[in-house]
């Protein structure tokens, strides 16, 4: 008796530990009307955070140069048709080079387990937070006028577009690799050797398999490259010389240098509709995103290199990341020990003198740039954490476009951010242009989007029936936020930090108008020294960008041993 | 009653509930169509049905984590619209558990008491009852990673019953686990309600999990009530066709029913006394088909397969005429395969179901 014909168990049994994303088992359709409340709540946090530190400043700014009616004018300008064109091409040639080199090492750090790898992962990461001024400085002194090339081979890069585009590789070579190859790492070796076993050569599985499962990825990556460098601001500034000039520099030139408030606004527009449509084509990748994959453990998919060519496309990986990202590191550390009487301390020990110039020593910087970007980490972190926890909670369409919203800031010029700052938020009941808080605040719009790219995949992988288990067991919605989604995310919110504290300790474009005299950030008393005549000024540059790079370095190197960024995408 | 359900409906699709569907296709089902329910105080009470049937979003709807688009959820005579699942005093064990991968053993099962505001003392000794009671003393301080399938169940029972619930309700409760050992727990969680005085409702799909466990048995069809009673009342009275062959009887066919006798495909089938004449379904359990009878054969078949179930062998047969036949009989009388044996029907071993 009993003996009828029995159902197998319904679905696969989930993997244990933490569940992996898109792999609700099935029969569980309930999911969609969790429509809580408390989604709307904590998405008022957010909006209105960027609403009145971000919507507030940009519109008015460009309300007031749109006031004088000369839109068509500048739109028409062949000026304007040029600047454009060259934004558009630089930054589809400085993704596309940037695919192209990154891929290997974003293959290698996931497939490969090698000493240092670790370190590799944290050193790739620190161009991304490097202030731009520096890395421009970097590559001049490796590509430019008595650069390192030239003394070797006489070759002089600085005209050419080529020094910019190396720049731009040079920063967003992180973003590839982590977005991509942190996918990478999670994919189940099993689907490309299954694909192998039916008779797939290496190459066809991988093209068949494994692409395509990577497709969602590399095209978010694509597009956020593609987004920095279409924004692209102090690289272009000291490399691009007379010759090129992207969107955000002319903006800055109208804005600061020629005082056309109008031109500027209007191209401030052109920028924003260009930078829209590309978040939008994001949002929708993000969605494809979505699609379940088989997940595993990253720890289980690498292994020592095997036979001369993954050797061989591991050592490629580390000489491109020697040339393209060492390298410029080294010579700034290099140009920073070297003075008029060889190498020493000398600019170091300069840093910590007051002369006529700075209102305080160039060393104070530093308690500024580490005290405003504690500030602006903790802003990101509140403000960002709740945006993650609303879009987790709420998956209606009208969230997803707030979802697309809340990245603007990493498109929008910072120099216009920055200028509109100063002529909204001087009146009150906001009146903070004397205030401090206003550096971390701007520093924190741009550390909002990383914590919510970070926090998000991890919050979304929570298993929704473990909130209801724990709900059952008598625990309120707050209460089941705070003992599952919490200590859940709680891995998340350690590289969420750290990614907010780097980017604000570099952000130039937004506080260089907002830094008080007397109370510079490092990037920002950076370029002052840059911009004053002098070795030894020159000198101190170099030696506070080296203090900055370590810092950065530092703060990665600690994220990395406490938690490696495993799934870390951008 | 501790539970009580009345016209619990709920339609498939996320804007059923408002408008339905408008335009083509079929109108949109019902994933609970007016289901009432009842469980009594210290019942132990199994919802069966082949998935699908509702019988998980059931569960929820009793437990407040999806609101149903009619009907009514009380509990002690209470209403519970509007209450969440949190303040409803239930306990729900998952198909998979859903064991908070963040926490050892210890406090998965201290959850319930400490959001409940138990002191901490309390709440220890409880959990070191409980694991004393599901067989896994001094686990405590073990990762949840670290269990098998059978502890992970074990855990995720002391966990549902940490709180004291009212009323625990078990999804599939030993669906993930191998034949034997789920045989075993099934025999050891009836005990333990038992005991305790637990009152429970459980679903699943496995009608020998359902047989051995429940009081009684409520079987479901696509989102209804297909029949309610002691295991023993449906096993040998199922109501319908559809819980006839979901409890694994093949044996169905149409029939007429005249003079005593059943007609249908196989033959005239006798039938018990007094049943009423006309159209009907009819049942003839595998105990009832007599295999080498010669006297009252009405019926040549050949053995087409058997199944040995200990000291019994289940033959399926293929006849001259109608559908094929499933028959028991003793390890030794068993023909061989492909032999040509006369069967009978005995009327004791039919039930006459409505007709189709």
């Amino acid at each position: 008796m009993g003996t009828a014909p029995g159902t197998p168990p319904a679905g696969p049994r989930p993997a244990r530990g933490f569940p992996a994303p898109g792999r609700r088992p099935p029969g569980h359709g309930a999911g969609r009307r969790r429509a809580r409340p408390a989604g709307s709540a904590l998405l008022a946090l957010p909006a209105v955070f960027f609403a009145v530190f971000f919507g507030y400043p940009v519109v008015a700014i460009t309300a007031r140069g749109l006031g004088e009616g000369r839109a068509l004018e500048v739109l028409t300008a062949p000026g304007t048709r040029q600047v454009l064109w060259f934004t558009l091409w630089q930054a589809a040639a400085s993704t596309a080079l940037t695919l192209v080199l990154a891929l290997p090492a974003a293959y290698a750090l996931a497939r490969f387990a090698f000493p240092g790898r670790n370190l590799l992962r944290a050193l790739i990461t620190v161009p991304f937070v490097m202030p731009t001024v520096v890395v421009g400085s970097a590559f001049l002194a490796l590509l430019g006028r008595g650069g390192l090339l030239e003394q070797l081979w006489g070759v002089r890069l600085d005209t050419s577009v080529w020094a910019i585009l190396l720049a731009h590789v040079f920063f967003n070579f992180s973003v590839v690799v982590r977005t991509v190859g942190g996918l990478w790492a999670q994919l189940d070796p099993g689907q490309e050797e299954a694909a192998r076993m039916l008779g797939a050569g290496p190459f066809a599985a991988w093209r068949r398999v494994t692409l395509p499962a990577l497709a969602p990825a590399l095209a978010a990556a694509a597009l956020m490259v593609f987004l920095f460098t279409f924004t692209s601001f102090g690289v272009i500034q000291v490399l691009g010389g007379p010759r090129f000039a992207t969107l955000e520099v002319e903006i800055y030139r109208q804005t600061a240098q020629l005082l056309d408030l109008p031109a500027a606004a209007v191209l401030t527009l052109v920028q924003f509709g260009a930078v829209a449509a590309v978040l939008a084509l994001h949002a929708w990748t993000v969605r494809r995103r979505e699609t379940a994959l088989r997940l595993v453990d990253p720890e289980r998919t690498a292994r020592r290199p095997r036979g001369a060519g993954q050797w061989a496309l591991l050592g490629g990986v580390l000489l491109t990341v020697a040339v393209l990202l060492v390298l410029p590191l080294g010579v700034l550390v290099e140009r920073s020990l070297s003075g008029p009487d060889g190498y020493g301390l000398a600019h170091y020990r300069a840093l910590f003198a007051s002369d006529g110039t700075f209102l305080v020593a160039p060393w104070e910087a530093v308690h500024n740039s580490l005290r405003y970007g504690a500030v602006a980490t903790l802003i990101a972190l509140v403000v960002g954490g709740a945006a993650a926890a609303a879009l987790t909670t709420d998956a209606g369409r009208l969230v997803r476009g707030f979802d697309a919203l809340l990245m603007l800031p990493l498109g929008t010029s910072a120099v216009t951010v920055g200028f509109g700052f100063l002529i909204t938020l001087d009146a009150p009941p906001l009146d903070l242009r004397s205030s401090w808080i206003l550096v971390p605040l701007a520093q924190a719009l741009v550390g909002v989007p990383f914590v919510i790219r970070i926090m998000l995949p991890v919050l979304r992988a929570v298993d929704d029936r473990l909130r209801q288990a724990a709900a059952v067991l008598g625990a309120s919605p707050a209460r089941v936020w705070r003992e599952i989604d919490l200590p859940l995310a709680r891995r998340a919110l350690l590289p969420a930090a750290g990614f907010a504290f780097a980017v604000s300790l570099g952000e130039f474009g937004a506080t260089v108008f907002l830094a008080r005299p007397d109370a510079p950030t490092l990037p920002v008393a950076v370029a002052r020294l840059l911009g004053r005549a002098g070795e030894s000024a020159y000198g101190q540059a170099m030696a506070l960008s080296t203090v900055l790079m370590a810092v950065c370095l530092l703060t990665l190197l600690a994220l990395e041993r406490i938690r490696p960024l495993r799934a870390g995408g951008f | 009653m501790l539970l009580e359900t009345t016209g619990v409906t709920v339609r498939f699709g996320p804007r059923a509930g408002r408008t339905g569907r408008t335009g083509r296709g079929p109108a949109p089902s019902a994933a609970l169509d007016a289901v009432d329910l009842t469980v009594a105080e210290h019942e132990i009470v199994c919802v069966l049905g082949p998935s699908g049937s509702g019988k998980s979003t059931l569960l929820r709807v009793i437990a407040g984590l999806q609101r149903p688009d009619a009907g009514t959820v009380r509990l002690a005579g209470r209403d519970q619209a509007g209450v969440p699942a949190h303040r409803r005093g239930l306990g729900l064990m998952f198909q998979d558990h859903q064991l908070f991968p963040h926490r050892d053993v210890g406090a998965n099962i201290a959850f319930g008491p400490r959001v409940r505001g138990e002191t901490r003392a309390v709440t220890a000794a409880r959990v070191a009852e409980l694991l004393e009671l599901v067989g896994l003393p001094g686990a405590a301080r073990r990762p949840v990673a670290s269990l098998s399938g059978g502890e992970q169940q074990r855990v995720a029972l002391a966990r549902a019953l940490a709180p004291r619930p009212r009323l625990l309700m078990l999804d599939e409760p030993l669906g993930q686990l191998d034949r034997g050992l789920r045989e075993r727990l099934v025999v050891e969680l009836r005990q333990l309600f038992r005991t305790l005085g637990t009152t429970v409702l459980a679903v699943t799909h496995d009608q020998g999990e359902a047989f051995a466990l429940a009081d009684r048995v409520v079987v479901m069809d696509r989102g209804r009530i297909a029949q309610s009673g002691s295991p023993v009342a449906v096993w040998e009275r199922p109501a319908s066709a559809f819980v006839a062959r979901f409890l694994g009887f093949r044996n169905v066919v149409q029939a007429v029913v005249r003079d005593g006798a059943a007609e249908t495909a196989w033959g005239r089938v006798p039938v018990p006394d007094g049943s009423p004449p006309g159209p009907a379904q009819l049942l003839i359990r595998p105990a009832g088909v007599r295999v080498g009878e010669t006297e009252h054969a009405v019926l040549r078949c050949v053995v087409t397969a058997r199944t040995f179930r200990g000291d019994h062998v289940v033959l399926l047969l293929t006849p001259e005429r109608g559908p094929r036949l499933e028959a028991i009989c003793l390890l030794r009388e068993a023909p061989r395969e492909g032999a040509t044996v006369p069967v009978g029907f005995r009327g004791e071993e039919t039930v006459l179901l409505p007709p189709g």
